[in-house]
């Protein structure tokens, strides 16, 4: 006989390593997902929400492990993730004109999405390491670790996951105190460029320009996200068409399922990577607002538990995860919004696709794992 | 491993956490203040370019006016058929595309020349038929492979037919797709616009050119709700089209196939009028040509042929066909002695057989002349030395204001377009005709020759029987007209072309009494006797026969120039003499004589018209095409 006791200790091993804000707010923003998914594309619900339950399950895993054990698997993932991409170079398959899928026989897998966890792991384990004797030469380290994989991802091409590669590596060093010397010059560097790149658009999109190390579609993707006219029936439909989907929705939205742009298909990858165009779409700025609300509990909740950390490693891991949520919303949101060019990157727990939601939930139970071991005053 | 950190370094990193919790919310303003640009700001513009995305205004052709003639027989209407149709700009290789649609469809060599030539007049993204009238077999195999077919369609199109095909085609002219020009001239107006959107065809020629406003009609839209594909999912709104209206002619069909059979194959002109009213009766003009041709896009071997021939079918020779007159100027001329009073009726010219002016003499065709000649027997011998020395007493000015009332040398009104205004020779005339100063001076010895419808001369067959009608009517002129009633085909309402009399020329009715004694003495003991011998009616007649005047542009071919050099036949007529129903005028080019060639053609004529004859041997028109 199971008694009462039993019962209670068994609940509690399943719950105890649970945070249950982090839990409440992601259900919260599946729970849209859902509603959203049911309009944008109702054949695919099924395969969503086992999509879901899949995500929930390495969730409650992953945050039931001490970050000791996250810790000892940041080389081997790091080490295999390196030698996946290395291995796409040489011998990946190409589809739709990138190099991002290694056959492996029984099955196809796109090595650039492990890195997305395996960069920042990594970078935590080296800072983790060299704790307390931090010296410069240690982020020429971290560069170099950060630098080959993004390259390798970059010349697949796949821009989207190279940026979020990027931001994840980048937000880890970051939080290791990269001096303010360096990031600012930076950040100025960036802002002019883009603003060179903004007033400079009809010289630099001459069809005879060539960009050095940027391929030409990736060159179209910026020159039609500066002028989507310029190709509206080609490049620039998409964004054309998404802002015309966020812009008509209004206030309020044309209604759940009552959306033009979305049912007609003027909307391209409407369950994907342009769902939030659906939301704004149908359910107008207040939608959206919605949204952007949810994601700002979440992250506040991440950058907390980073503070609260009890290590080292455990905060540059959990500051890096939750800022990976921020990069992903900021560019998705951006992307649809007419603002940055059309790079592929998901709205973070709503488009549809496993891959994604799995790395995501991953990230959360990995935030959760540094909760639960947090430090005690 | 339970590694402590030290509290600096620790709240090192919490400063490092607000930093980025400060980009965080600074990221999500940026990112909330787009979407309120977009969404709030921005809402008016972005929801019409949402609903610009989703309705699409479909035009709905309208059905092109019928054409009938007087007594109700079709002679232009619609039928509708599948037509395969290919948008040049979708798809990749335009001749691999045709030889794929080959393999299971009827495309003929001429079919492929046709579209070549409708490719090169149109513009890319139209899309144009490759063949038209599809059997429902072809259909249904087209559809079963529809989807290798980018750019390729099947479309259900009206298309304009001529049931009884060749007939007076010059008068109703024919339908061909819009070209260049022509959409130029419809962007000037931007009603015109809107109502040819969903219009393919227009009137090119005759009828279907000058009443294409009422033939149109009105097109209708259909609000459509379209998906990104621009295929219709659902229907909104429709505005229905308005049907053109119809056109019944004064036109009889069974006259005017008469009259054109008396032609056989002769080129030449006839016009027929209804003297009382100007209703045009018959417009002939040989040889003819099959308007049907033109309505899907004329190939191109049809198209030589049409233009290269040596008989010109394409020319309206009634409408712009300018030829002399000949003696049947001179019943004119005579009336015009009695109104301006230089002869009386009685007043007897003897003829030597020519006429002495100044150094030159100009000869009467019989030897020896007629002797005594009065007005009457002028016109029944036609004799040409009273006519010269008429000329003469008269002088230019006279003759040509004279002349000018009865239309001569002006465009009659008619209501088809492109009319040509003859001439009618005065000095003025010549001034404006002619550069050189030497050639723009009148000299007194052509005034002559103009008296016997010779010299600079030359009227459209329309006017010649615009003028005899007058004479017939006694001196009323009508506007002569094609059509008689214009019908709204939806409500029914009528509206009826009204007999305008444009003037009515106050000439005594004893002048006109002589005229039409001596016009009805050549159909009964004069030059066209023979041709009217039995006939239950009195006509009032002239032969004519005009010197060859090359028409304008016209080449000579050299292997026919000894027929082609020939005269052309002329004769006018009206009957019945005492009060007339029918005025014509016919020509017969290089037919020689008048009295031989054309006056037997009028005879046929009027045998049918006034006494229901029908001319033996001639064969039935091939009537009611298949379609």
């Amino acid at each position: 006989m199971i008694t009462l006791g039993e019962v209670r200790y068994f609940l509690q091993r399943i719950v105890r390593p649970i945070d249950p804000f982090l839990l409440v707010i992601s259900l919260i923003i599946m729970g849209c997902a859902y509603v959203v998914m049911l309009s944008a594309s109702p054949e695919r619900i099924n395969s969503h929400i086992i999509n879901i339950c899949a995500a929930l399950v390495v969730m409650w895993i992953v945050a039931g492990q001490p970050p000791q054990r996250l810790h000892n698997f940041a080389v081997p993932l790091y080490v295999l993730g390196l030698l996946l991409l290395i291995g796409v170079a040489l011998f990946g398959d190409v589809s739709k004109g990138a190099r991002r899928w290694l056959n492996l026989g029984v099955m196809r897998i796109q090595p650039s999405e492990l890195m997305k966890i395996a960069m920042p792991l990594m970078l935590a384990w080296y800072f983790q390491r060299r704790e307390g004797s931090l010296k410069f030469y240690d982020f020429l380290v971290a560069i170099v670790i950060l630098a080959v994989p993004t390259a390798l991802i970059i010349i697949q091409p796949d821009l989207g996951t190279a940026i979020l590669v990027l931001a994840a590596g980048f937000f880890v060093i970051f939080f290791a105190g990269l001096s303010w010397k360096l990031i600012i010059p930076a950040g100025v560097l960036g802002i002019a460029a883009i603003v060179a790149i903004v007033s400079y658009q009809d010289q630099i999109c001459a069809s005879d320009v060539k960009w050095p190390g940027l391929h030409d579609y990736q060159k179209h993707r910026v020159c039609t996200l500066l002028d989507p006219s310029s190709d509206p029936r080609g490049k620039g439909f998409h964004t054309i068409q998404s802002t015309i989907a966020v812009g008509s929705g209004g206030f309020f939205g044309k209604g759940w399922r009552m959306g033009t742009q979305t049912h007609l298909d003027f909307l391209p990858e409407r369950h994907t990577d342009f769902i939030l165009a659906v939301v704004s779409e149908e359910f107008g700025f207040a939608g959206v607002l919605a949204i952007a609300i949810l994601y700002c509990l979440l992250i506040g909740r991440g950058l907390l538990i980073a503070s609260n950390a009890a290590t080292m490693f455990g905060r540059l891991l959990a500051g890096a995860v939750t800022m990976i949520f921020f990069t992903f919303a900021f560019v998705n949101m951006g992307m649809v919004s007419g603002i940055l060019p059309v790079v592929g990157v998901p709205l973070p727990m709503i488009s549809y696709g496993g891959t994604s939601l799995v790395t995501l939930c991953l990230g959360i139970g990995i935030l959760m794992s540094i909760q639960q071991h947090r430090r005690r005053r | 491993m339970e590694l402590k950190a030290p509290e600096q370094e620790v709240s090192r990193f919490r400063a490092r956490v607000a930093a980025a919790a400060v980009l965080v919310l600074v990221g999500f303003a940026l990112i909330i203040a787009r979407f309120v640009y977009l969404q709030i700001i921005r809402y008016d513009y972005y929801s019409t370019r949402a609903e610009e995305n989703r309705i699409s205004l479909v035009p709905i052709e309208p059905n092109r006016g019928l054409i009938t003639d007087r007594k109700g027989v079709v002679m232009a209407r619609n039928y509708s058929a599948y037509t395969l149709e290919i948008t040049p700009s979708k798809v990749g290789n335009v001749d691999d595309t045709i030889d794929d649609l080959a393999e299971f469809i009827d495309i003929q060599a001429k079919d492929r020349k046709r579209f070549k030539k409708l490719v090169e007049e149109s513009k890319n993204f139209e899309s144009l038929p490759i063949r038209t009238r599809l059997t429902d077999e072809e259909v249904a195999k087209f559809i079963a492979r529809r989807y290798r077919f980018p750019g390729v369609d099947i479309k259900a199109r009206l298309f304009r037919q001529y049931p009884l095909n060749d007939l007076a085609s010059h008068a109703i002219g024919y339908i061909g797709r819009i070209n260049q020009k022509e959409m130029a001239k419809i962007e000037e107006d931007d009603d015109m616009v809107e109502n040819y959107r969903g219009t393919e065809h227009i009137g090119k020629t005759g009828l279907e050119q000058s009443y294409e406003n009422d033939l149109h009609g009105v097109t209708g839209f259909e609000q459509v709700e379209v998906d990104a594909s621009g295929r219709a999912v659902r229907s909104l709104a429709r505005t229905p089209p308005i049907p053109g209206n119809n056109l019944q002619l004064t036109l009889d069909s069974d006259l005017q196939r008469v009259a054109e059979q008396a032609f056989g194959d002769r080129r030449g002109a006839l016009v027929a009028i209804d003297p009382n009213n100007g209703d045009i009766l018959a417009f002939v003009s040989m040889p003819r040509f099959d308007p049907n041709l033109f309505v899907d896009g004329i190939t191109p071997d049809n198209w030589d042929v049409l233009n290269t021939s040596a008989d010109k079918p394409m020319l309206n020779r009634a409408l712009n066909g300018a030829y002399p007159p000949g003696s049947t100027f001179k019943p004119f001329m005579a009336l015009g002695a009695l109104e301006t009073g230089k002869r009386s009726a009685s007043m007897i010219f003897n003829d030597p057989g020519y006429f002495v002016f100044g150094n030159n003499t100009f000869h009467d065709d019989k030897v020896g002349g007629h002797g005594a000649v009065d007005m009457v027997k002028s016109i029944v011998v036609s004799c040409d030395s009273y006519y010269y020395s008429l000329a003469n007493d008269m002088g230019i000015d006279l003759i040509a204001s004279f002349m000018s009332k009865l239309g001569f040398g002006a465009r009659t009104g008619i209501d088809i377009e492109g009319e040509s205004v003859g001439v009618l020779p005065s000095p003025e005339w010549k001034k404006r005709r002619f550069k050189r100063p030497e050639q723009q001076k009148w000299y007194a010895g052509e005034t002559i020759s103009i008296g016997i419808g010779q010299g600079y001369n030359a009227y459209t067959m329309l006017q010649m029987a615009h003028a005899t009608a007058t004479l017939a009517g006694g001196g009323v002129v009508y506007k002569p007209h094609l059509v008689k009633y214009v019908t709204d085909a939806a409500s029914g309402k009528r509206r009826t072309i009204e007999p305008t009399p444009i003037a009515t020329l106050d000439f005594k009715p004893e002048h006109l009494d002589v005229i039409r004694r001596a016009m009805v003495g050549v159909t009964t003991f004069g030059t066209g006797a023979k041709a009217f011998q039995g006939a239950k009616y009195q006509v009032a007649g002239k032969t004519g026969t005009a010197q060859v005047f090359s028409l304008k542009g016209a080449k000579y071919h050299e292997g026919d120039v000894h027929e082609r050099l020939r005269d052309h036949a002329v004769f006018i007529a009206y009957a019945p003499a005492d009060h007339p129903k029918i005025a014509m005028a016919v020509l017969v080019e290089n037919g020689g004589w008048g009295a031989q060639a054309a006056a037997p053609i009028a005879r046929q004529v009027l045998d049918y018209y006034l006494e229901g004859i029908k001319p033996t041997g001639a064969a039935p028109d091939e009537e009611g095409a298949e379609e």
